[in-house]
């Protein structure tokens, strides 16, 4: 396997959607390629970031929009 | 979503005959108690503050307008959040960037023979450390913004707000695969983005 092709398929084989034998080809090649490796960890890196950045946003509610809101059915 | 517990459960069920009934407490409890979840998803999809309480407002209009249709099964949370998702996106619709950025640039790159013309590097930072500083969550937000909106909208559904691959799909009018193929595009984008902050760090 090449690296494209692992990379390219890299979301389903996170997945799990693909055949057991595709899965093994997949970890024959990450054995032997540090770049692949670093890649494979920095793409969960990437996903777990995007979801942690949910969890530290802003909190507040402005009154005013809940007036607004409330406003337009009055 | 969690599920909810019986009491819950008949307060809300009591909470949507009464809103079905046209009774203004009752819109208002709703208004009061949702508000700062959809306020919450809204930001995470508009650029600025003022569109994010656009979205809301339209996301209740459009609820008041269909909460006959609720269904007896259904829970008001995650109803109302798959409005408020659908307000934000049809505002993005009407205002798409004029120039964006085209995301091939930000997708790896391949020698003739496979290998990665830039070979990938481990991160000297992992998620959670960085997201305990706040100017690093300022970077992942800004590169999230960054990505072109069509990749931007299936970044946000799938992996932020957990909406399923077919879900997410129904929700944009295109296919499945068009949503795993713009999702893996998304995420390489975005780690490329976010490579130089994670690398160069101590």
């Amino acid at each position: 396997m090449k690296c494209e092709e692992f990379i390219t398929f890299l979301a389903d084989y996170l997945d799990g959607e693909l055949p057991p034998e595709t899965v093994e080809r997949f970890q024959r090649h990450l054995d032997g390629c540090r770049s692949c490796t670093a890649y494979l960890a920095t793409y969960r890196e990437t996903i777990l970031m995007a979801r942690g950045v949910v969890g530290v946003e802003l909190t507040e509610v402005p009154e005013e929009l809940i007036e607004a809101v409330l406003g337009s059915f009055g | 979503m969690p599920s909810m517990d019986v009491v819950a459960q008949s307060q809300e069920r009591a909470l949507v005959a009464r809103l079905q009934a046209g009774d203004a407490a009752a819109f208002e409890t709703l208004v009061r108690r949702h508000t700062p979840a959809l306020l919450r998803v809204a930001r995470r999809f508009m650029k600025s503050e003022e569109d994010a309480r656009d979205a809301v407002q339209d996301a209740f209009v459009a609820a008041f307008k269909s909460i006959g249709s609720f269904g007896a099964n259904a829970q008001l949370s995650t109803w109302l959040h798959r409005i408020v998702i659908n307000a934000c996106l049809m505002r993005l619709r009407t205002q798409r960037r004029r120039r964006e950025e085209d995301i091939e640039e930000f997708l790896p790159r391949f020698q003739e023979d496979g290998h990665q013309v830039t070979p990938s590097r481990q991160w000297s930072e992992t998620a959670e450390t960085i997201l305990q500083r706040s100017e690093l969550v300022g970077v992942v937000r800004a590169s999230i913004d960054r990505l072109p909106d069509t990749y931007r909208e299936v970044l946000l559904l799938r992996d932020i707000e957990e909406l399923s691959t077919e879900e997410t799909a129904k929700m944009l009018g295109i296919t499945a695969n068009a949503v795993k193929i713009r999702l893996h595009r998304a995420r390489q984008a975005l780690r490329t983005l976010l490579d130089p902050y994670m690398r160069g760090m101590q």
